[in-house]
């Protein structure tokens, strides 16, 4: 496998968590719900999926266990804000406290035990093809999953009645109210599938990324998922392309670093939370395209008048 | 019709929210309890589900702090630092923008205010500690305005923008700590020099509170008094909580975020300071261990009200010594205190609805009745 190669297969590995938990938030934000507490989730999901994979020796359940762990969380979360009307900023905020706290917790009788790792793909000829053999055939299974997530979610969203109904009520909750739809209901079921994405996410660190637990092992990048929702204005297909980008900076720095660049490597670790800055300004210039794209009601709380 | 009647038979008993005429005086005061009983009635289960003695954990989190006149005064240190950001943040809350990045803020305070001594290190006097608290609050003000500037001139998302700038200045204060800035005589720990004399804030009354408690009491009482009667504290309450208002009064929303950030930055900055000058007496390569985090919970916690966030403060100071208490005793992990807090501010939030909101529990029936 030649460098270059190698090099694109670990910047779609550092995209998918990237990718997942941004697929998750999306549908949430499409919603109308800011769920902040993504870092939060995808931390209980790393552990969870870690801790059950190492008892079982089945990362196929410690998956299911990420996911699960995400769900919980993201259901705390949907009473808390949807129930009980309370704030989303600080909910958000709580959930990741909350979150990176508990993992710390869950996860201290599993600091430096070895992980349990998922293997890449292998079909016989494909995977062995110049070029491309690797990169299409030869990855491990939760990137195919996440690719194909992310088609689903934009047929989802674009194409078909239930995503209609979801950015009706994320953009104008009063009238979805008013045609009849249970406008609690839908964003509570969006909070959940956001939940399970940054679960997932989470697992996909401990599992595959590094198959380890480590305490705040997520870095931000449940972060760097949100700041992605909005670099991609609100469309599947840019999410795509902003977790490849997120992905290609995380892994260059790390080779830099690798290499004995004259930076500190202080400096180097600090691109890609720069990055997120540079394209949050970037993005967020151009006003009209985020108008057209950003859920009306994001944010907003919502009591039915009866 | 059909979404109606499948609902009803799903659910037995629907809770409804009520709106109040007007907010509830009594929630408002109770909301904070209950969520502290809450989180301790919690605190409770987590303790037994981790096979330790509930009662002698709780007294080990949240009494046997208080027992000693040590920790009574380790409490007051850690409170320091807290309260402050937390005075701060309550302004930008008030004005509904979100500074969550005041841990970054805070080490970017401790970063300029070390700047004297550790460039100066023969430089005594009366004149240094000014320079290095002045330094401190310019510091944390630069880095807030850095938000700020890009959510004015830009639009970027100042929740973001402002939280991606933590994790820059935890790694700028690691290179710094490192690096340029390491103690050439130290043994190669990732310290700077310690400061000496004039360059670290007096103890007062032969106890380990520093000097730095004077600049809480200080931020208390201006605060409170800008908040309640001047047309800056009136202007940050309009813009938040109805922005429109505001703009019909001529009221400048951009000149309000820039306002509220340097605010918050430059209390945090100044905790920063007062940490390297205060009880760490250095710059290390972690100056924190996530006050500009606590401090969120602390101003909600706090009503967002001065004295209020004073007593929130050094509750959730508590947690933070609970927490090594109960480590060393119990051998209780460490991240218990994060789940503490996150829990509270959860608990707080959800009790919050009742200060505007009354539930009325509808069964079945009674539903169906009115339907």
């Amino acid at each position: 496998m030649g460098m270059i190669e190698g090099i694109m297969l670990t910047i779609i590995t550092a995209a998918t968590p990237l990718l997942i938990a941004a697929l998750g938030e999306l549908v949430a934000e499409r919603s109308g719900v800011l769920n902040l507490g993504v870092e939060g989730m995808m931390a209980v999901g790393a552990v969870c999926g870690f801790a059950v994979a190492f008892e079982t020796g089945e990362p196929v359940l410690g998956f299911l266990a990420a996911i699960a762990g995400g769900i919980i969380m993201a259901a705390l979360f949907g009473v808390v804000t949807l129930i009980f009307v309370a704030n989303q900023v600080a909910s958000g905020l709580a959930l990741t406290l909350f979150g990176l706290g508990l993992s710390g917790m869950l996860g201290s009788a599993y600091v430096g035990r070895p992980g349990v790792g998922m293997g890449n793909l292998d079909i016989p000829v494909l995977s062995d093809l110049p070029l491309v053999g690797a990169l299409v055939f030869g990855l491990d299974p939760i990137t195919y999953v996440a690719a194909a997530l992310a088609v689903a979610v934009w047929w989802f969203l674009f194409r078909s009645r239930g995503g209609l109904v979801l950015r009706a009520v994320g953009d104008s909750h009063a009238s979805a109210h008013a045609l009849g739809y249970n406008v609690i209901g839908v964003r509570f079921m969006a909070v959940l599938f956001g939940g399970a994405c940054a679960g997932l996410a989470g697992g996909y660190l401990s599992l595959v990324y590094t198959p380890q637990w480590a305490q705040d092992m997520t870095n931000g990048r449940g972060w760097i998922a949100l700041a992605l929702v909005v670099f991609a204005t609100w469309l599947p297909g840019r999410v795509v392309l902003g977790a490849l980008i997120f992905g290609a900076v995380s892994i260059l720095q790390l080779h830099a670093q690798a290499r004995d660049v004259a930076v500190a490597s202080q400096f180097l670790s600090m691109l890609p939370y720069l990055t997120t800055i540079v394209v949050l300004v970037i993005i967020s210039r151009n006003r009209l395209l985020l108008r057209v794209n950003t859920p009306a009601c994001l944010g907003q709380p919502f009591v039915p008048d009866r | 019709m059909r979404m109606t009647g499948s609902r009803m038979r799903r659910m037995r008993v629907r809770l409804e929210l009520i709106r109040r005429p007007a907010p509830s005086t009594l929630m408002t005061v109770a909301s904070p309890l209950v969520a502290v009983a809450l989180t301790v009635a919690t605190g409770f289960v987590i303790f037994a589900a981790f096979g330790v003695d509930p009662l002698e954990a709780l007294y080990f989190f949240f009494i046997e702090p208080l027992t000693a006149a040590w920790s009574l005064e380790e409490l007051v240190v850690k409170a320091t630092p807290i309260v402050l950001i937390a005075i701060g943040l309550s302004v930008c809350f008030l004005s509904n923008t979100w500074n969550i990045g005041a841990e970054g803020q805070l080490i970017a305070g401790a970063i300029f205010g070390s700047i004297p001594p550790i460039f100066f290190p023969e430089w005594q006097g009366p004149l240094i500690l000014p320079v290095m608290i002045a330094m401190g609050i310019l510091g944390g003000m630069l880095y807030g305005a850095i938000p700020a500037v890009l959510k004015v001139r830009f639009g970027a998302n100042e929740i973001l923008t402002s939280l991606m700038l933590v994790y820059v200045a935890q790694l700028m204060v690691d290179y710094l700590a490192r690096g340029p800035w390491r103690n050439p005589e130290g043994l190669n720990f990732p310290d700077s020099r310690p400061f000496e004399g004039w360059q670290l804030l007096p103890k007062l009354f032969g106890t380990e509170i520093h000097l730095s408690i004077a600049f809480v009491i200080l931020a208390v009482v201006v605060v409170a008094f800008v908040m309640r009667s001047t047309i800056t504290g009136f202007q940050v309450r309009v813009i938040g909580e109805a922005p429109r208002a505001g703009a019909f009064a001529g009221f400048s929303r951009n000149r309000m975020i820039l306002l509220v950030f340097l605010i918050s930055g430059g209390f945090a900055g100044l905790a920063g300071v007062s940490e390297v000058a205060g009880p760490i007496g250095q710059l290390r390569i972690s100056v924190s261990p996530g006050y500009g985090f606590t401090a969120i919970i602390v101003a909600f916690l706090g009503r967002l009200n001065p004295i209020g966030i004073l007593i929130a403060g050094f509750v959730l100071a508590l947690t933070f010594l609970g927490g090594e208490g109960a480590q060393i005793m119990l051998g209780l992990p460490e991240q218990m205190t994060r789940v503490f807090q996150g829990m509270l501010l959860f608990y707080v939030l959800a009790c919050d609805t009742f200060i505007h909101y009354r539930v009325r529990v509808r069964t079945k029936h009674a539903a169906a009745a009115e339907a």
